[in-house]
């Protein structure tokens, strides 16, 4: 490929209170590519997600991260939003007190004076909102309601997604988006998440399971492991996850002669 | 020999001069009653002398700044007429409002619609025409005698609001009690005293405002006495927002009759040193109280609320729902008791305080106190003192919302839900544009009011 990656990390390692949680990560993702990062419980693949989203509990011993060429690590996580990357969350946070449209609003508003855009009246964004919550299956009386309170866990999953197509991110990261989803869930957040596919956009979704990459198939599905990427291959490679666990993974790195 | 003993409180040799001025300035105008019941509220006010940090009630409360300041007897406002800008906040409020400048009523803009038979005056000027009416609820506070502020606001009554509310009589507009204090380069000291009373199938809701026309510090000492008749619905708003030098003392006493059920909600957003005693008596069975509560403090700000809600009579409910948000150096006292008297059976009583220090050097100390003497009840409580959540602070940064703009959506989210509670909607919004005015990024989330 003849562009620039989207998304290049390099050599990244980070801790967290002391423990080292990925151990040297390379990774390229350009533009138009979907990639699937999957692992075991506690390979890092949140880790992963939360570094690249600007979260400030964990400390970067090496490495690098470039975003559109530019060095990712140093912004703050609100200038990563504004540049154009969203993290849908594995436990969306509930806020009570202010509602879904409120919070929308100040979002998109801000992302688009950032483009230069003028910013969205009531009305315009009313307009907005119902055509994407259309998109994603949204029950419109949850706009109305505060934050992910009290939301189910498939609600939850869905305002994220919402939120996504709502603010158009050129690098999406998904963190295990599609746990706990029911089947018609499921099928919704990959409706979101294709309507999102696009040569410009890049998509990267974290995932413990194959079932998700029934609906969204990935250009690259990467194997992360104990805080490495061991292995990266076609959607092939999700298939043989799925099928023999990831147990042999283990296996293999520890009978290859590198460890 | 209680000369000398006088002598060894000189704190209060200042109030002693007060005292012989207002005197001499009310001296032959008030009635004989009213003479020997500030006599004997000034003596026991004498002889209690100011609180101080070692008596229980006063442990995180040092009014030590408030008698350092050489107050003055704020006089009697000499206009006749109000300047336009000092009731513009209130001119679109829905209320029949009484103005009161220094502690004294000067004058009022009533309400379209005034419900018949409802009283609502100043009480010096009702002392003038018709003493009999005031006179059985002038007795003063049953506190007096182990409250030194209440005892020395029966000592040196002046005036407030007289609001009575006929027996089956619906107010529909708020009646709004404005306090307000000037500045005039030398601080002042006031004691306004309101006395509600709404009879038996009444209903009414009564604000009461105090509000500084200047930055300057004063002393606002107040006492409000509500009265709930049977069956009666009263809800009361008491309304802080003094200047941020300012001194503010009250006490608001409460006592229902059978099935009555009163609102009392405290708002709590100015001032230097705010004490609030709240004190509720179900004294009739079946009835029903909410204390709610609400407070900012920033800087050196102190503010203290004292609650007590005693159930008398059975299948009495009470519910007590206070919020605190403490920045900078701020300080917060909550002091909430409930008491459960032997022969209020089934009653249910519930007690939250919620806090949110936004500073690691602002401090709250929460105390709640259960009496229970019968055994057919319950009662819980419940206290949280918490910092805003990293989490929800990085999810709103994750969308855009720069660090400021999140930890203030936060702050208000945190204040919100009780402040949403506040039936009368130019209330509702007039303190949540208070509150956020006064923040950087406030301007953007009025929308959310």
């Amino acid at each position: 490929m003849s562009q620039r990656p989207l998304l290049e990390i390099r050599n990244l390692r980070v801790r967290v209170n002391g423990q080292e949680i990925l151990k040297g990560i390379t990774l390229a993702v350009y533009p138009g590519e979907v990639h699937s990062i999957m692992g075991p419980n506690g390979s890092g693949k949140s880790t992963l997600a939360q570094v690249l989203a600007g979260r400030e509990v964990y400390e970067i011993v090496e490495g690098e991260v470039l975003y559109d060429g530019e060095d990712l690590l140093p912004m703050p996580p609100e200038e990563r939003a504004r540049r154009g990357i969203f993290l849908a969350f594995q436990y969306p946070v509930e806020i009570p007190g202010v509602s879904n449209l409120y919070f929308l609003k100040a979002a998109v508003n801000t992302l688009r004076k950032q483009r230069g855009l003028p910013e969205l009246d009531a009305m315009e964004f009313l307009a907005l909102v119902r055509e994407k919550a259309k998109l994603v299956e949204l029950d419109e009386n949850l706009l109305q309601r505060a934050v992910n309170d009290g939301f189910s866990g498939g609600e939850k999953k869905r305002n994220e997604i919402f939120q996504m197509t709502l603010l158009e991110p050129r690098l999406a990261i998904l963190d295990e988006t599609d746990s706990g989803l029911d089947i018609d869930a499921l099928r919704v957040v990959a409706q979101g998440i294709n309507a999102l596919r696009h040569p410009d956009r890049a998509i990267v979704l974290i995932t413990h399971y194959q079932r998700l990459l029934n609906y969204v198939t990935p250009d690259v599905v990467h194997v992360l492991y104990d805080g490495r990427i061991v292995k990266s291959g076609g959607k092939e490679l999700a298939l043989e996850l799925e099928e023999k666990g990831y147990g042999w993974i283990a296996e293999e790195i520890i009978g290859s002669p590198r460890s | 020999m209680t000369d000398m003993k006088l002598d060894q409180r000189p704190e209060q040799a200042l109030y002693r001069t007060h005292f012989a001025q207002w005197n001499e300035l009310i001296g032959a105008r008030e009635p004989a009653w009213l003479r020997a019941r500030r006599e004997a509220a000034f003596a026991r006010f004498e002889a209690l002398g100011f609180p101080t940090t070692r008596q229980e009630p006063w442990r995180f409360t040092n009014i030590a700044p408030l008698l350092r300041v050489p107050f003055r007897l704020a006089a009697a406002w000499p206009e006749r007429s109000l300047p336009d800008e000092w009731l513009a906040p209130y001119r679109e409020w829905a209320a029949h409002h009484l103005v009161f400048v220094n502690g004294h009523f000067v004058g009022e803009i009533p309400a379209d619609g005034r419900a018949h038979g409802v009283l609502a005056r100043g009480i010096r000027a009702l002392l003038g025409e018709d003493p009999g009416i005031v006179e059985p609820h002038l007795a003063g506070c049953a506190e007096d005698a182990s409250n030194a502020f209440t005892a020395l606001n029966a000592a040196f009554l002046t005036d407030g609001a007289f609001v009575r509310i006929p027996r089956g009589t619906v107010v529909e507009t708020p009646i709004h009690l404005l306090f307000l204090t000037l500045d005039e380069g030398t601080p002042v000291v006031t004691h306004p005293r309101n006395v509600i009373l709404a009879e038996e199938n009444s209903q009414a809701t009564i604000i009461e405002s105090y509000v500084s026309l200047g930055d300057g510090p004063y002393f606002t000492n107040a006492v409000t006495e509500i009265w709930a008749g049977e069956n009666a619905i009263v809800q009361h708003y008491k309304v802080q927002r003094e200047s941020r030098a300012a001194f503010h003392i009250a006490s608001v006493r409460i006592a229902e009759e059978r099935t009555a059920t009163v609102l009392d909600f405290s708002l709590a957003l100015g001032a230097a040193l705010a004490r609030t005693d709240i004190v509720a008596i179900l004294k009739g069975e079946g009835a029903e109280c909410t204390l709610n509560g609400f407070y900012w403090a920033r800087d050196q700000q102190l503010v203290d609320h004292h609650t007590v809600i005693e159930h008398v009579a059975p299948h009495g409910t009470s519910r007590e729902f206070y919020k605190g948000i403490l920045d900078d150096e701020a300080r917060g006292v909550f002091d909430g008791t409930i008491i459960v008297r032997p022969g209020a059976q089934k009653t249910d009583a519930q007690q939250v305080n919620k806090n949110l220090l936004l500073s690691t050097d602002a401090l709250v100390n929460t105390n709640p106190r259960l009496q229970i003497l019968a055994d057919d009840v319950k009662c819980s409580h419940g206290a949280t003192i918490g910092h805003l959540d990293e989490d929800a602070l990085f999810y709103c940064r994750s969308r855009g919302l720069d660090a400021e703009t999140a930890r203030e959506l936060l702050t208000y989210a945190f204040a919100s839900d009780i402040l949403n509670t506040i039936a009368f909607g130019p209330l509702r919004r007039s303190i949540g544009e208070w509150v956020l005015t006064e923040w950087p990024e406030g301007e953007r989330l009025k929308e959310l009011l």
